[in-house]
C-alpha cells in the first residue's frame, strides 16, 4: 500500500501519540532509572549525581540486597500476588467455564453482573470488605460463631482478627482482581470449539478427562493472560495493603511510597521501583508473547 | 484500439521474493481480459499494480497512452471490484455507489441521476436505501460492480468476481457481467483461478505461473493450442506421453510413442526429425470403440469408469502400463449391459491427427 | 453439554455471592440510623442528606468530573491515533518501542507510574519553573498518559476486525488518505472510540494511586477524599456515597445492556431480511 504511507500524513498519525508517550511516560521512566543511581542529599530536589566520574552511586542497590526490609517486602509482595493469582484462578476459572455453559440470554445478564463491580469504584469495593471484616460487623460475628462451634473451647475468640493482616490483603485483592481473571478466561473459553469435546466423549473419555485433556490445555492462553493481568499489578499494590494490611510487613508498593515521601530518599525509591520492574520484566514479556500468539491465531 | 492498456516488462519484488517477473501484455479497449493462474502466480499483484496500490519495481504501465508511474490510486481512471466487495458498512447502497462521484465535476442532481442509472443497471433500485448487511451476497456484488462503474472508468478490475458465489448464482452472474460489459463498453480485467470462469467470460486470457505469463490467447487458442506443458495441463484435463519425431512429410508428422507401442500421425509442427517431444491428448478427443478403427489407434483395458449421467469418464490402461483418460458423451440411451465399454473391457482408443497436441519435451 | 453442570453452577453462584454480598451489605447499612456502620440501629436516610449537604464531597466530585472529561477526551484522540498507527502501518522506525510503550502501562503497577510522574513534574518544576504547583493540570496529564493505552487496545481490536479493503476501495474511488480516514475509518470504528472514551472516563474518575502522587494542595478528587476518610475507619456516609455510585453505574450498565440487546435484535432482523431477499 504505497500511497497510504505518504510521509507527512503518516508521520502525524504516528508522531502525535508517540511523542506524548515518550515525553510523559518514557522520559519519567528514564529519569527514575537514572535517579536510582544518584545520591540522596538534603537539598531540593533531594538528589545529586555527586562525586567523581562515573557519577553513579550503586549504594542504593547494595542496600536493596543487604537490608532485610526490602527483601522481606519483595517476598511478601510476590507471595501475596501469587496467592491472589492462584485464588482468582481457582474461583474464576469455574465461573468463566460456567458462563460458557449457560443459555445465551442468561449469559448476557450474568456477564453484565460480572462487569458491574469492575465499573464501580475500586476504593469503595475495598471499603465494603473493610466493613465486613471489622470486629463488630455481622459478617465477622457470624464467622466467629462458626469458628467457635468448630474448634475446642480453649481456642474460642470474641471476634476473628481478619483486618490488618496478610490474609485480609489477599482476600481483598482476590475480590477486586477477580473480574480481571474472569474476562480473559471467558473470552478464551468461549472461542473453543465444542465439537472437540464431543469428539473426545465419543472416543470414550469421561467428562472430567475431557476437561483435563481438551478444555484445560486449550484455555492456556486465557489462563496466562488472566494470570499476568492479576499478578503484575497485585505485586505493586498500594491501596489495599495500606487499608487492610499489616503495617509491620509492608508490601513493595508501600516501601516505594514511603521511601519517596517520608524518607525523602528519591534514589532509594527509584532503585526499589527499578528492581520491581526488573522482576516484572519476565512475566511482562510472557504476556506480550502470549498476546502476539493469540492475535496470530485469530 | 489495440494497446489501450500496455504493460511493458513489469516486475515486482517484495524483498527477495519476486511476485511478478518481466510481464508484457497489451489489452484492447472494450475487451474482457482475464489473468488466470493458481494462487501465488502473481496475478493479484499485477492487478494491484494496475490499480495503483503497488508500484512496479521495474517496467512501465501505459493506460490510453499515459504513463501510470507514480500516479496514486485516487488519481487513476481505474476502479476495482474487490473480492469481498468491500462495501462501506455504515453507508446505504445509494451512498456507496455515489461515493466516488463527488470527485467528478457534477452537480448534485447529476450525481443522483447517475446513481439511479447504476442502480437500474444492476437491478437494485428498490434496495437503494438499505445498508450492506441488509442484502444478500449476490446483491452485494452487484453493488460493488455498480460502485466501480459509476465514474465510468477506463479500466475496471475484477478480483475473483465469482469466487464467493454458489454454483447457480455464479452462472447467472457470469452472463450478467458480460451483458453489463457489452452495454457499458468498459474494458474489464478479471483475475481468477477458476478456468471455467475465465473461459466463459473472457475475450482473451493470459495464463500465469510463477510471476510470468505463460500464454496469451482466446479461450479456444489456450485450450486447443497450448504452447507448453503448464498451460496444457492447467486448463481442462489432459494425458501426456513421451514421443519422438520420426519424420515430417506432406504437412503431417509421424511420431513414435513408446507407451502406445505404435506410431501415430499428427499435424505438422515445428520440430526436427529425431526430436524428443510430448504428445498430449484431451479426453474428449479420444473415441472408444470395440473394433479396431482406421488411423491413430491404440488398445487398452478399461480400469476405471465414472458415470455422470450425461457423460462418462474412462481410465484406460494400455499394454505398456500407461494410463489414459477418455471422455464419452452418453448419446445412446440404454442399460449398463448395453454400454460401449465397461470395467475390464478390451477397447480401442482412436483420435484424429488434428486432435493431437505436440509440445516440446 | 446437555446435562446440567451443577458443580459449575454452584461455584458460579458462590462466586456471585462473593462479589455481591459485600456490596449489598454496604448498601444495606447506608440506611442505618446508628453511626456504627456495621451494627443495625434502625432505618434512616439521614446519611444521604448529610452527603448532599457536604460541600467537600461536591467540590471533589466536580474536580473529578472535570479531570475525567478532559483527560478521557484527549486520551481518546491520542489513543485512537495510536491504534490506527499500530494496525494500518505495519512497518515504521521504532515500531517495537511504540508497541511496548502502548502495552506497558496496562500491566505495570500504578505505584511505579505514579512515582515516575511525580519525580518528572518536580524536576521539570525545578528546571523550567513549570509546573509550579501540582493540581488539575498535572493530574490530567498523568491520567491522559495512562488511559490512552486502554483506548488504543480497544481501537486496535476493532480495527483488526474490520476489512482493510474498504479503505483501499475508498482510495480506489478517488479519496485521498485523509478523506478515507474521515469518511471510512473513523465512522467504522466509532463504537470502539465511544467505548474507549467511556473506559478512559471511568478509569480517570476512579483512579487513586496515580492521582495521589500527582496531586497538590487544594486539588482533592473524589477518590482521594474517600481514601482519606476511609483511612480513618468505616462510616455510613461513605456507604451512602457508595450506594449512589453503584446506582449510577448500575443504571448505566443496564442501559448499555438494553441498547446492545436492541442492536443485536436489529442485526438479526437485518440478516433475515437479507437472506429472504436473495435475488
Amino acid at each position: 500500500m504505497g500511497w497510504f504511507h505518504r510521509r507527512g500524513w503518516r508521520d502525524l498519525i504516528i508522531g502525535l501519540p508517540y511523542l506524548w508517550l515518550v515525553v510523559f511516560f518514557l522520559l519519567p521512566f528514564a529519569i527514575v532509572i537514572a535517579m536510582s543511581v544518584a545520591t540522596k542529599t538534603p537539598t531540593a530536589p533531594p538528589f545529586s549525581f555527586g562525586g567523581a566520574q562515573p557519577w553513579v552511586n550503586i549504594e542504593t542497590y547494595h542496600r536493596l540486597i543487604s537490608e532485610p526490609l526490602y527483601l522481606r517486602a519483595f517476598l511478601i509482595s510476590i507471595v501475596n500476588a501469587a496467592g491472589t493469582t492462584l485464588f482468582c484462578l481457582l474461583l474464576g476459572y469455574p465461573m468463566a467455564l460456567a458462563l460458557t455453559r449457560v443459555s445465551r440470554s442468561a449469559r448476557n445478564i450474568l456477564l453484565m453482573l460480572v462487569i458491574l463491580p469492575f465499573w464501580t469504584s475500586f476504593l469503595l469495593r475495598v471499603y465494603a470488605w473493610m466493613g465486613l471484616m471489622g470486629k463488630s460487623s455481622w459478617f465477622n460475628a457470624g464467622l466467629t460463631e462458626v469458628w467457635n462451634w468448630l474448634v475446642p473451647v480453649s481456642w474460642a475468640v470474641k471476634s476473628l482478627p481478619m483486618m490488618h493482616s496478610n490474609f485480609a490483603v489477599v482476600l481483598v485483592m482476590v475480590y477486586t482482581y477477580l473480574p480481571f481473571m474472569i474476562l480473559p478466561l471467558y473470552a478464551s473459553l468461549e472461542r473453543l470449539d465444542p465439537t472437540l469435546d464431543e469428539a473426545a466423549l465419543d472416543l470414550g473419555s469421561r467428562p472430567w478427562q475431557v476437561f483435563l485433556d481438551v478444555t484445560l490445555p486449550q484455555s492456556m492462553p486465557g489462563i496466562i493472560a488472566g494470570g499476568l493481568l492479576v499478578f503484575i499489578p497485585a505485586a505493586g499494590e498500594l491501596v489495599i495493603p495500606s487499608l487492610v494490611g499489616d503495617a509491620s510487613t509492608p508490601m513493595i508498593g508501600r516501601v516505594i511510597s514511603d521511601q519517596f515521601s517520608q524518607a525523602r530518599d528519591w534514589p532509594m525509591a527509584s532503585a526499589v521501583a527499578v528492581a520491581l520492574l526488573a522482576l516484572m520484566v519476565g512475566p511482562t514479556m510472557l504476556y506480550s508473547h502470549y498476546q502476539a500468539r493469540a492475535e496470530g491465531a485469530k | 484500439m489495440a494497446d489501450f492498456l500496455r504493460i511493458e516488462g513489469v516486475s515486482k519484488s517484495f524483498g527477495p521474493f519476486q511476485a511478478v517477473r518481466d510481464v508484457t501484455l497489451s489489452v484492447e479497449q472494450g475487451e474482457i481480459f482475464s489473468l488466470l493462474g493458481g494462487s501465488g502466480c502473481g496475478k493479484t499483484t499485477l492487478l494491484r499494480m494496475l490499480a495503483g496500490f503497488e508500484e512496479p519495481t521495474s517496467g512501465r504501465i501505459f493506460l490510453d497512452g499515459h504513463d501510470m508511474a507514480g500516479v496514486p490510486p485516487w488519481s487513476r481512471p481505474v476502479h476495482m471490484m474487490f473480492q469481498n466487495y468491500a462495501l462501506f458498512p455504515h453507508m446505504t447502497l445509494e451512498a456507496n455507489i455515489g461515493y466516488g462521484l463527488r470527485h467528478d465535476p457534477l452537480s448534485k442532481a447529476q450525481r443522483a441521476e447517475r446513481v439511479r442509472e447504476m442502480l437500474d443497471l444492476v437491478q437494485l433500485t428498490p434496495m437503494a436505501g438499505r445498508k450492506p448487511h441488509q442484502i444478500s451476497g449476490g446483491q452485494k456484488q452487484r453493488v460493488a460492480l455498480a460502485r466501480a462503474l459509476a465514474r465510468q472508468p477506463k479500466l475496471l478490475l475484477l478480483d475473483e468476481p465469482l469466487a464467493a458465489l454458489d454454483k447457480k448464482l455464479r452462472e447467472h452472474t457470469q452472463f450478467e457481467l458480460m451483458s453489463i460489459q457489452a452495454r457499458t463498453g468498459v474494458t474489464f480485467i478479471v483475475v481468477t483461478h477458476d478456468q471455467e470462469e475465465a473461459m466463459t467470460l473472457s475475450d482473451r486470457i493470459a495464463v500465469m505461473d510463477c510471476g510470468q505469463v505463460q500464454q496469451v490467447g482466446s479461450p479456444t487458442e489456450i485450450y486447443e493450442y497450448p504452447i507448453n506443458r503448464f498451460v496444457a495441463s492447467f486448463i481442462g484435463s489432459i494425458t501426456s506421453f513421451e514421443a519422438e519425431v520420426l519424420a515430417r512429410e506432406n504437412g503431417t508428422m509421424r511420431l513414435n510413442v513408446p507407451d502406445f507401442g505404435a506410431e501415430i500421425t499428427t499435424r505438422d509442427g515445428n520440430f526436427a526429425a529425431g526430436a524428443k517431444v510430448t504428445l498430449a491428448l484431451r479426453p474428449e478427443k479420444l473415441l472408444i470403440s470395440k473394433d479396431r478403427p482406421l488411423g491413430n489407434a491404440v488398445q487398452g483395458v478399461v480400469k476405471d469408469l465414472a458415470y455422470f449421467g450425461k457423460d462418462s469418464l474412462y481410465r484406460i490402461t494400455l499394454a505398456s502400463g500407461a494410463s489414459v483418460q477418455a471422455h464419452a458423451v452418453n448419446q445412446r440411451r440404454g442399460t449398463e449391459a448395453q454400454r460401449v465399454a465397461d470395467w475390464d473391457d478390451q477397447v480401442w482408443l482412436s483420435f484424429d491427427p488434428s486432435a493431437a497436441i505436440v509440445l516440446g519435451a | 453439554m446437555r446435562r446440567r453442570p451443577t458443580f459449575l453452577l454452584s461455584i458460579l453462584s458462590f462466586g456471585f455471592a462473593f462479589l455481591y454480598v459485600p456490596i449489598l451489605s454496604m448498601v444495606f447499612f447506608s440506611f442505618n440510623a446508628s453511626r456504627l456502620a456495621t451494627v443495625w440501629g434502625g432505618f434512616s436516610t439521614k446519611w444521604y442528606g448529610a452527603l448532599f449537604a457536604n460541600k467537600q464531597v461536591g467540590e471533589a466530585l466536580l474536580l473529578s468530573l472535570k479531570i475525567a472529561i478532559v483527560s478521557s477526551t484527549v486520551a481518546t484522540i491520542l489513543g485512537t491515533l495510536a491504534g490506527i498507527a499500530l494496525v494500518r502501518f505495519t512497518k515504521f522506525r521504532g515500531r517495537m518501542l511504540f508497541s511496548g510503550l502502548v502495552t506497558a502501562p496496562l500491566i505495570m503497577p500504578e505505584v511505579i507510574t505514579g512515582v515516575s510522574a511525580l519525580i518528572f513534574f518536580l524536576l521539570l518544576a525545578s528546571w523550567i519553573g513549570w509546573p509550579s504547583q501540582r493540581g488539575f493540570t498535572t493530574i490530567t496529564l498523568a491520567h491522559i498518559t495512562f488511559s490512552m493505552v486502554f483506548v488504543t487496545t480497544i481501537v486496535q481490536a476493532r480495527l483488526l476486525q474490520s476489512d482493510q479493503a474498504i479503505e483501499e476501495a475508498a482510495m480506489d474511488l478517488g479519496s485521498r488518505p485523509w478523506q478515507v480516514l474521515v469518511d471510512i475509518t473513523l465512522p467504522v470504528i466509532s463504537p470502539a472510540i465511544l467505548s474507549g472514551w467511556l473506559l478512559a472516563f471511568t478509569i480517570s474518575l476512579d483512579d487513586v494511586v496515580i492521582t495521589s502522587f500527582t496531586t497538590g494542595p487544594g486539588s482533592t478528587t473524589l477518590p482521594l477524599l474517600i481514601w482519606s476518610k476511609v483511612k480513618l475507619g468505616v462510616t455510613p456516609d461513605i456507604n451512602a456515597l457508595a450506594t449512589l455510585m453503584i446506582l449510577c453505574v448500575g443504571i448505566g450498565v443496564a442501559i448499555s445492556g438494553v441498547v446492545m440487546n436492541r442492536a443485536e435484535a436489529r442485526r438479526l432482523a437485518d440478516e433475515r431480511l437479507a437472506y429472504r431477499s436473495q435475488a
